[in-house]
């Protein structure tokens, strides 16, 4: 495990006074946990009047911006589903042509959010390509495990045996049937700048892993979880204890890949259960909160599909250890 | 070229070179495009300047088409001139992209190498991708040469970016033909070409009683791109549709300034007509079938035969005023398009120009051929059948049941 | 649509949005209120970081609730560390 260099740390009174980029008035659902990331990740630029945001078609975007209003205090453009980052792309262009031009002073950072449907799904290409051609902008996943926005249907980012309207619950199939796709993986394959997962719950080390994106040089990309209570069926107020508990299971570990040191790092809040594995809470005490495993548990437990659930997230869990040289 | 007021370079290249020089010459700030035949040579030439250093454009080479526009749409809203080009399947690809740039007012310019569209698979010519982009709110021209595809690109960064217009432009020519085809372009001197088309600035809009650039800059910001409904989504339609009623004035008078400083002009900027006045049989057609459908028109003539050629430049904003001025009072239209529309009575040309013509009386009797399919060459003798048809039904006053077909297929 | 709305010569061109999202008020959605205990509280801001609506804000001194904006999910509720804030039914 390499150093960790001196970063910035946020303390909440010094933030607190900052002004709120994304404001009040949005309308996500109550108690949606993608209102508080966004305002986390806003509250952590380096730049934030410097700053352009380019965001993907979902949730945030069409609660954020229902015309005439807007909830954005930063120069904001929403494109299309799956191609926020090519988007991106071309901001950054135009700003370093124009500059190299004299046409423009300064190169504006570039803060890029997609949901997971356009991270996971139909967005990959586009979010390759643009890290492949390391331009100079971070990528904030915000994954909350299925299509929400159209109504809970299925997406790379459903985790197995959740419910969804398209991975229905039946007499033949017990919801989803596969697995996640590992995107922050797949992403850091690609060898960005800096690469990360993150929880919603964990604003800390989430809101320092947005300011080393946005402050690296080149592609960076955060899988941010962010719950949600009309999918996963939890009372409303839970979703923070929803991403803490996804964290505490090791079923989203939190990481990060530099690009300078090719290494990758279990961050704090999950490397505790990597030195004290005993600490590590089953994945059932999650699964068993949310509605949309309900059919794991009743009317007849399950143990088999929860036993699956179990052994895929401890693979993925050693995988990542391997990786981080925990394991 | 005998009169010709401004110092022009003499060069053969083709139609892609010819694009990829009005590219260079407009000064674009970002470029960002993905290879498809028969367009591959514009973006090739155009990295050629970039490696080069003739070019301050920054050259994104995107991983789709989908992705090009993307990137040129979020480059224009940044405020950078923007230059990309495609063909068939890769314009397809754009569909979604093609939309969103017009309705949100940016002045993109994209060259159409037009190749047919896929199924089966074939990379030479016809209309019917381009065509099939009618709806989405571009500007589109369609050239007959490589001199006018160096011509039309240069003066769509003009039509584009006034002011009052703020619309993207499709300049199209057709694959191979033109793409692939050696042909004399003179070009202007840079400096000319500099003068010309200026510097891109962004529109202005009124938000809260104050003026701001429409563009994505800290110093203003902005939310573009949000979520419009049924209580707004109407009347953002009818500012789109105002905006290309305001783009009609501009085109001609941007192929007026061109003319003056070239020497070379397309009729009205929209319609060139070519003995049209009196005749008894006029074929309209676009792109590069019109040269060969005036090398025939001109033919004819010298044997006496009354027939006329009208080339139709610009489809959108579509001239249906000037047409039917031109056409109302000619016996027999007949309209070639390369394209193919299953299902309708006749493909896009035939529609828009019939539909033009409903309320003359008398109004002529209008043919629709469709040819040129899958790069199907279109040869004199082809547009010599036509007018023997057209002629004839002039004399009988005889239309047939039918009309449309195809030319040179077999059954 | 009640009231005359403005029409396509009113509204900037390119569908630019024209009116902050704080002229909307979220508050209308709530069925329950936060009511903190002021004593309590220890102002560690960690309810104002959650906070998903921007509706807790920080004077450098206190802490305030917009009620304009929330709409009482509990979520401060559920996270403050010493537990001072109750949701009450509206």
């Amino acid at each position: 495990m390499t150093q960790e260099t001196p970063q910035w740390r946020p303390r909440l009174k010094d933030i607190a006074n900052q002004e709120e980029l994304f404001t009040s008035g949005q309308r996500l659902c109550a108690g949606c946990p993608a209102g508080s990331m966004a305002r986390m990740a806003m509250h952590a630029l380096p730049r934030p009047k410097n700053t352009i945001v380019s965001q993907a078609t979902g949730c945030l975007e069409v609660a954020s911006t229902i015309y005439p209003y807007t909830a954005w205090r930063v120069p904001w453009m929403h494109s299309l589903f799956e191609n926020a980052p090519a988007n991106a792309s071309g901001i950054e262009a135009a700003y370093k042509a124009r500059k190299r031009q004299g046409l423009e002073d300064d190169i504006p950072d570039l803060l890029v959010f997609s949901g997971d449907g356009s991270g996971f799904d139909i967005g990959v290409q586009a979010a390759s390509g643009a890290i492949e051609r390391r331009h100079n902008f971070l990528y904030i996943i915000y994954d909350n495990h299925a299509y929400q926005n159209t109504g809970i249907q299925r997406s790379g980012a459903t985790p197995k045996y959740a419910w969804t309207t398209t991975s229905e619950v039946g007499k033949k199939e017990p919801g989803k049937l596969l697995w996640k796709k590992p995107i922050a993986l797949v992403y850091a394959a690609h060898d960005p700048a800096y690469c990360a997962t993150a929880s919603v719950y964990h604003w800390r080390d989430f809101m320092k892993k947005v300011r080393k994106g946005m402050e690296v040089e080149g592609p960076a990309v955060i899988h941010v979880l962010s719950p949600c209570h009309r999918n996963w069926r939890y009372p409303e107020e839970q979703g923070m204890q929803m991403a803490k508990l996804a964290v505490e299971t090791c079923f989203h570990p939190l990481w990060e890949y530099e690009g300078e040191t090719r290494k990758y790092i279990l961050s704090a809040p999950s490397r505790v259960f990597a030195l004290k594995p005993e600490k590590k809470k089953p994945v059932e005490e999650w699964l068993e909160l949310q509605g949309r495993f309900r059919h794991l548990f009743r009317p007849k437990r399950r143990d088999d599909l929860i036993a699956d659930f179990q052994r895929l997230t401890d693979e993925d869990w050693a995988f990542i250890q391997k990786l981080s040289n925990m394991g | 070229m005998s009169n010709m007021p401004a110092k022009q370079i003499l060069m053969g290249i083709n139609g892609d070179e010819a694009v990829a020089y009005a590219a260079k010459h407009a000064l674009v700030d970002v470029c960002a495009a993905y290879p498809i035949t028969p367009q591959t040579i514009i973006v090739e030439k155009f990295a050629e300047f970039v490696a080069n250093g003739e070019v301050e454009t920054e050259f994104v080479r995107v991983e789709s088409e989908h992705s090009a526009l993307s990137a040129c749409l979020g480059a224009s809203a940044a405020g950078a001139r923007t230059f990309t080009a495609s063909a068939a399947n890769g314009i397809e690809l754009m569909h979604e992209v093609i939309f969103l740039t017009s309705s949100i007012r940016q002045p993109v310019v994209m060259a159409v190498a037009d190749r047919s569209p896929s199924g089966p698979i074939n990379i030479h010519g016809d209309q019917t991708v381009s065509l099939a982009q009618r709806d989405t709110g571009w500007i589109m021209m369609y050239c007959e040469n490589s001199q006018e595809a160096y011509d039309s690109t240069l003066q769509a960064f003009r039509i584009g970016e006034h002011p009052d217009v703020q619309l993207p432009v499709m300049t199209m020519l057709d694959g191979f033909v033109l793409t692939h085809t050696l042909e004399n372009v003179y070009l202007l001197d840079e400096t000319d070409a500099h003068k010309f088309v200026g510097r891109r600035e962004p529109m202005m809009i009124t938000i809260d009683g104050k003026q701001v650039p429409l563009k994505l800059d800290p110093k203003t910001p902005i939310t573009i791109g949000p979520l419009q409904l049924f209580d707004y989504y109407m009347e953002s339609k009818l500012q789109h549709s105002e905006a290309m009623e305001k783009a009609r004035p501009v085109i001609s008078q941007i192929n007026n300034e061109w003319a003056e400083l070239t020497g070379r002009k397309y009729g009205d900027g929209y319609l060139q007509p070519f003995k049209v006045n009196d005749a008894d049989a006029v074929i309209v057609t676009s792109g590069s079938s019109a040269g060969t459908a005036r090398f025939v028109t001109r033919q004819l003539r010298a044997q006496g035969k009354k027939v006329g050629l009208l080339k139709l430049r610009t489809f959108r904003p579509f001239p249906d005023k000037k047409l039917a001025k031109l056409l109302a009072d000619v016996p027999v239209v007949g309209i070639f398009e390369r394209t193919h529309t299953t299902g309708s009575l006749g493909g896009p040309l035939f529609n828009e120009i019939r539909s033009a013509l409903y309320d003359h009386d008398p109004r002529p009797i209008i043919l629709g051929y469709y040819g040129g399919l899958g790069g199907r060459d279109v040869t004199p003798e082809h547009f010599k059948s036509i007018y023997k048809e057209l002629l004839k039904i002039k004399d009988t006053g005889k239309a047939p049941r039918y009309p449309i077909k195809y030319i040179t297929v077999r059954k | 649509m009640p009231k005359k709305l403005p029409g396509s010569k009113d509204i900037p061109p390119a569908g630019v949005t024209w009116k902050p999202a704080t002229e909307y008020r979220t508050g209308d959605w709530r069925s329950k209120r936060p009511i903190r205990d002021e004593e309590k509280c220890t102002r560690c801001l960690t309810c104002w970081i959650f906070c998903p609506d921007a509706a807790i804000s920080w004077d450098g001194q206190d802490i305030h609730f917009d009620l304009n904006y929330c709409k009482g999910c509990g979520i401060c509720a559920e996270e403050c560390p010493v537990n001072c804030i109750e949701m009450e039914d509206e």
